[in-house]
C-alpha cells in the first residue's frame, strides 16, 4: 500500500507530468496483435478503459486487432508503416519475446522498438477436458515419456512459441523430447478452446485467466498452474507443477510497446500514464477480476526486462532444438 | 432457478419448459422501455453503418463499443444495443450490394448476384423487401432453434476437428465452381486467384513472408476491405463511366411492388437456406460468407431454371436468410460455451469481459438477465428490424434516382474513406484502385468476381485445418477422410463437380435407349 501511494506520488510530482502536459496523444489506438477474444485483446482494451475512465488519457483509447504470427504482423506493420506514430500502443506479452528470440517477427529484433511498461502477469496453466485420461501432471507426463506424439496438445499459438514451450518444459523435465511433440497451432485462445472442448485436442497450456471461466463452469480440469506459488480462487485446489515435482514456472507478462521512433516525451507519457495505472486502487481490482496477478515493471526497467527475456528465450530455444536469431 | 436449458440433461419436456420461462424472463429483461429503445437505437445506427460501403458489424460494434462504457449502461443493456447493431448492419449492408453491387461485408457477397440485377430491372424495393422477410426468416427461426438446443448444438459444433473443416471447405469450392455456368475454368481461376491473394502476407504457422516480394506494406497481407472495394465498387464505377460513354447503362425505374405470391415461391428456399445458415454459423470460424454461398449454391442447384443470376427472387431470397441465420447461430458457441464463433462475437464476449462477466458454460445460470436478455432481444430485434426496413424499402430504392454525376463520385468517396478507416494506410488506397483495375478486366473477360472473394475468406481456414489435420496424422492425408461428416462433405462434393459432367451423357444414354424402345 506504501508503495503503491509513493508510486502514486512520485507518478504525481515528477517532472513527466510536464513532459504529459507538452504531450497529448490525439485519436490514441491500442493494437492488440490478435483476433478479438484472447489475451491480447483484453489486455488493451481493459487497460484502455481503465486509462479512460480513470482520466489518466484524456482522448478515448480505441482497440484495433491486427492478428497475424502472434503478433509479428502488427510488430512489422509498426516498422513498416508507424514508426514515429506517438498515438499508437501494442500490447506485448512474454509470448512475443519468445517468438522474437527466434526469429520469427521478421528481420526487426528487440531493440526495435520502445518498450514501455507491464500491467500485469497472468500464468501458465495446463488444461485438459474435465473427461480426460489424465488426472494429474504425472499422468500426462508419463504419456509424453512413453511416447510424446500420442498426445494431441493444441493451442493458440505456434510451434515454438510459449504455449509450445510450457508443454516442451514439463516434457523436457521429464526427460521426453519436445521436439517429437504432437502439436496444433491455432489463431488465439478462443479456437484452441474449442478444439479442447470437441476432442480435436487432448491437452491445452494455455493461460490462468483463459481458463477460467470453464475450470468454474467444470468443463476442464487443470493439470498444474506454472506459478511459483498456488494461484487463488478457483485455482486454489490446483497444484503447481513445482509442488508435483517438475520445476517448470511460466509468467506471461502483460504490457505494451511503442513504435521506435517517437520522441522521449510521448515515451515519458506513456511510462508515466502505466505508472499511474499500476498504482490506482481501481486498476488493481480490475486485474484481479480478470485473473491478473501485480507485475508493474514500467519504462527503463521494463525495457531492461524485454531484453533480458528475450535473451534468455534465446537460450532456451536452442537448448530445446528450436532455430533463433543467434544474436 | 432460472437455470436454462443449459445445465439440463433431463426429458426433453422438462427442458422446454424450463427454457420458456426462462425466456420469459429474459423479456421481461429485454421489454422494459429503456432496453426496447437500445435495442431500437442499435437497429437503426447499425442499419445506417452498415450501409456505408466498407463497414461491416464488426468495425460497428467496436466504434461503439466505447460509447456504451461512457454511457454507464448497466451489461444487459450494453449487449442488447450491440447485438441490435450487429444484425442491424447485416440489413444495411443490404442496401449497398442490392442497388450499387457494392457488397459491404464477406456475408453480403452473394446478395449482389440476382439482387443487383433486380434493381437493374427497377424493382429495387422489391428485392430489398424480399431480403429484408427473408433475414427476418432467417434470424427468428434461428432464435428459436438457439433458445431451445443451444448446448446441444453448440457441442455438435465444437467436435468439428480439422478434418471435418478441410472436408467442408472443399465442398464449398466445388460448389463456388458450378456458380459460373459454363465457365468452370474461369471460375476456377477465380478461385485459385483468391486463394493466393489471401496467402500474401507473413504466414502465422511458420512467421515465413510468403508474397510480399520485400514490401513491408505486404506483410500485413491484403485486407479484406481493400480487396472487397476494389473489386466492386472501383470496377463497378469504371463500367458504369464506359457504359455512359457508349450509352448503355441500365435504365432504373420505379417498379413494381413486392407481390405476395412471389414471397410464397421463395419460402422454400428462405427455409433450405435457414437450415444451411444455421449450420454453417455454428461453427466456430465459418460464419456467414460461407453460410450464403452455401446457401446460393445450394439454392442454384435446386430451383434454376437459367433464371438464377439474372434477377431471380429465390436466388436473393436465399443468401440473405442464410446470412441472418448464420449470423445468429454464431451466437450459439459464444452463449453456450463461452467460444467465440466468428469476429463479430467474439467482440461481443470482449464486451463480457470488460464488464468483468466471465464468459462460460456458466453464464445462463450466474447472469441470467444478460444470457437470456439477450435471446429476447434477439427476437424483438429481428421484428423491429423488418418493421424499421419495409416501409423505408421505397426511400432506400430512391437512392437510385440520384444522378450518376453525384452518386458515384460520393460512392467513391466513401468507398476510399471506408478503406482507410479499416486499414489507416494510404498504400491500401493504392492497392484499392490497382485491383479495382484488375477487376474490370476481369469483368470484360467475364471471369466471375464473387468466387474469388469467397475463396480469399476462406483460404485461411482452409490452411490452417489442413495443416492441424495432417500434423494429427503424421502428414498421412488419410485422416481427411476418416470421420462421417467429412466423408459425406466430400462425396457432395465429387457429386457437385462431376454430376455436370455425367449428367448429359447419362441424359443422352436415356434418351437413345428410350428412343430405341419406341422404333
Amino acid at each position: 500500500m506504501t508503495r503503491s501511494l509513493l508510486l502514486m506520488g512520485a507518478a504525481l510530482l515528477a517532472p513527466g507530468l510536464a513532459w504529459a502536459q507538452e504531450f497529448q496523444p490525439t485519436n490514441p489506438e491500442c493494437i492488440a496483435p490478435a483476433a478479438p477474444g484472447g489475451g491480447f485483446d483484453l489486455t488493451c482494451r481493459l487497460t484502455s478503459q481503465e486509462l479512460n475512465e480513470l482520466g489518466i488519457v484524456e482522448p478515448t483509447i480505441r482497440t484495433t486487432n491486427m492478428p497475424g504470427g502472434i503478433g509479428a504482423v502488427a510488430y512489422n506493420e509498426i516498422q513498416a508503416s508507424r514508426r514515429d506514430d506517438p498515438n499508437v500502443i501494442v500490447a506485448v506479452s512474454t509470448g512475443s519475446w519468445v517468438n522474437l528470440a527466434q526469429g520469427k517477427f521478421g528481420r526487426f529484433s528487440e531493440n526495435d522498438v520502445r518498450w514501455l511498461g507491464a500491467v500485469g502477469a497472468d500464468y501458465g496453466v495446463l488444461a485438459v477436458p474435465a473427461d480426460s485420461r489424465f488426472q494429474t501432471l504425472d499422468d500426462f507426463v508419463a504419456a509424453l515419456k512413453e511416447d510424446p506424439a500420442s498426445v494431441a496438445i493444441g493451442a493458440g499459438g505456434t510451434v515454438g512459441s510459449q504455449d509450445w514451450m510450457k508443454a516442451a518444459l514439463v516434457a523436457q523435465a521429464a526427460g521426453a523430447d519436445p521436439t517429437a511433440m504432437r502439436y496444433l497451432s491455432y489463431e488465439g485462445g478462443g479456437e484452441a478452446l474449442a478444439a479442447l472442448l470437441g476432442g480435436t485436442i487432448e491437452a491445452l497450456p494455455g493461460d490462468a485467466s483463459e481458463m477460467l471461466g470453464q475450470l468454474e463452469a467444470g468443463e476442464i480440469r487443470v493439470l498444474a498452474t506454472f506459478s511459483d506459488e498456488r494461484l487463488d480462487g478457483a485455482y486454489a485446489d490446483v497444484p503447481t507443477a513445482k509442488e508435483q515435482g517438475y520445476d517448470v514456472q511460466w509468467p506471461i507478462v502483460r504490457g505494451f510497446y511503442a513504435p521506435p521512433d517517437i520522441s522521449d516525451e510521448a515515451y515519458a507519457y506513456w511510462t508515466n500514464a502505466l505508472t499511474e495505472l499500476n498504482a490506482s486502487p481501481e486498476w488493481q481490482q480490475a486485474r484481479a477480476e480478470q485473473g491478473l496477478y501485480e507485475y508493474s515493471l514500467v519504462g527503463a526497467e521494463f525495457d531492461a526486462f524485454a531484453k533480458q527475456q528475450t535473451a534468455s528465450f534465446r537460450e532456451l530455444a536452442e537448448s530445446v532444438g528450436l532455430p533463433t536469431t543467434g544474436e | 432457478m432460472f437455470c436454462s436449458g443449459c445445465r439440463c440433461r433431463a426429458a426433453l419436456w422438462g427442458c422446454d419448459v424450463e427454457a420458456l420461462t426462462s425466456l420469459a424472463y429474459g423479456f421481461s429483461v429485454a421489454a422494459t422501455p429503456f432496453n426496447l429503445m437500445l435495442a431500437l437505437v442499435g437497429a437503426a445506427l447499425g442499419t445506417a453503418i452498415g450501409a456505408l460501403p466498407g463497414i461491416g458489424p464488426i468495425n460497428a460494434i467496436v466504434l461503439l463499443l466505447p460509447f456504451c462504457f461512457s454511457l454507464n449502461l448497466p451489461p444487459e443493456s450494453a449487449l442488447i444495443m450491440l447485438a441490435g447493431l450487429y444484425y442491424g448492419s447485416g440489413y444495411g449492408g443490404r442496401i449497398s450490394s442490392i442497388l450499387l453491387n457494392i457488397p459491404g461485408d464477406p456475408g453480403l457477397a452473394m446478395t449482389t448476384i440476382d439482387g443487383y440485377p433486380l434493381a437493374q430491372q427497377g424493382r429495387g424495393a422489391a428485392a430489398l423487401a424480399i431480403s429484408g422477410i427473408g433475414s427476418f426468416i432467417g434470424g427468428t427461426l434461428t432464435v428459436v432453434l438457439l433458445t431451445f438446443l443451444a448446448v446441444p448444438l453448440a457441442r455438435l459444433a465444437v467436435s468439428f476437428g480439422p478434418s471435418e473443416y478441410v472436408a467442408l471447405m472443399v465442398m464449398s469450392f466445388a460448389l463456388l465452381s458450378t456458380m459460373g455456368g459454363g465457365r468452370m475454368a474461369k471460375t476456377w481461376a477465380a478461385i485459385a486467384v483468391g486463394l493466393l491473394l489471401a496467402m500474401v502476407g507473413i504466414d502465422g504457422g511458420s512467421g515465413v513472408e510468403r508474397f510480399t516480394f520485400g514490401s513491408l506494406e505486404l506483410l500485413g497481407g491484403i485486407d479484406f476491405t481493400t480487396l472487397t472495394i476494389g473489386l466492386f465498387a472501383v470496377s463497378e464505377i469504371l463500367v458504369v463511366v464506359e457504359g455512359l460513354r457508349t450509352g448503355k447503362v441500365a435504365e432504373f425505374s420505379g417498379g413494381e411492388r413486392l407481390r405476395t405470391p412471389e414471397v410464397i415461391r421463395c419460402l422454400p428456399a428462405m427455409l433450405r437456406s435457414t437450415g444451411i445458415g444455421f449450420f454453417a454459423g455454428i461453427l466456430p470460424g465459418t460464419g456467414a460468407a460461407v453460410a450464403s454461398a452455401l446457401a446460393y449454391t445450394a439454392e442454384k442447384r435446386i430451383s434454376d431454371r437459367g433464371t438464377f443470376g439474372k434477377g431471380d427472387m429465390r436466388g436473393l431470397a436465399a443468401p440473405e436468410t442464410a446470412d441472418n441465420a448464420a449470423q445468429t447461430a454464431s451466437m450459439v458457441p459464444m452463449l453456450a460455451l463461452g467460444i467465440p464463433g466468428s469476429g463479430t462475437t467474439a467482440v461481443l464476449l470482449g464486451a463480457l469481459l470488460l464488464y468483468s462477466i466471465t464468459p462460460g458454460p456458466l453464464l445462463f445460470t450466474q447472469r441470467p438477465e444478460i444470457a437470456w436478455g439477450l435471446i429476447a432481444s434477439m427476437y424483438i430485434g429481428n421484428v423491429m428490424l423488418l418493421v424499421l426496413n419495409l416501409p423505408l424499402v421505397g426511400l432506400f430504392a430512391r437512392l437510385l434516382l440520384v444522378p450518376y454525376w453525384i452518386l458515384f463520385p460520393a460512392i467513391l468517396a466513401l468507398s476510399y474513406a471506408g478503406v482507410y478507416a479499416a486499414t489507416n494506410s494510404a498504400f491500401e488506397l493504392v492497392l484499392t484502385t490497382i485491383i479495382g483495375v484488375i477487376a474490370y478486366g476481369m469483368r470484360k473477360l467475364e471471369v466471375p468476381l464473387i468466387p474469388l472473394l469467397i475463396a480469399f475468406v476462406l483460404e485461411r481456414l482452409l490452411e490452417d485445418n489442413l495443416r492441424r489435420a495432417l500434423s494429427l496424422s503424421d502428414g498421412s492425408p488419410v485422416i481427411l477422410f476418416t470421420s462421417p461428416f467429412a466423408i459425406v462433405f466430400w462425396l457432395l462434393a465429387a457429386l457437385v463437380v462431376l454430376l455436370p459432367l455425367i449428367a448429359p451423357r447419362f441424359r443422352a444414354r436415356v434418351r437413345d435407349l428410350s428412343e430405341g424402345e419406341e422404333s
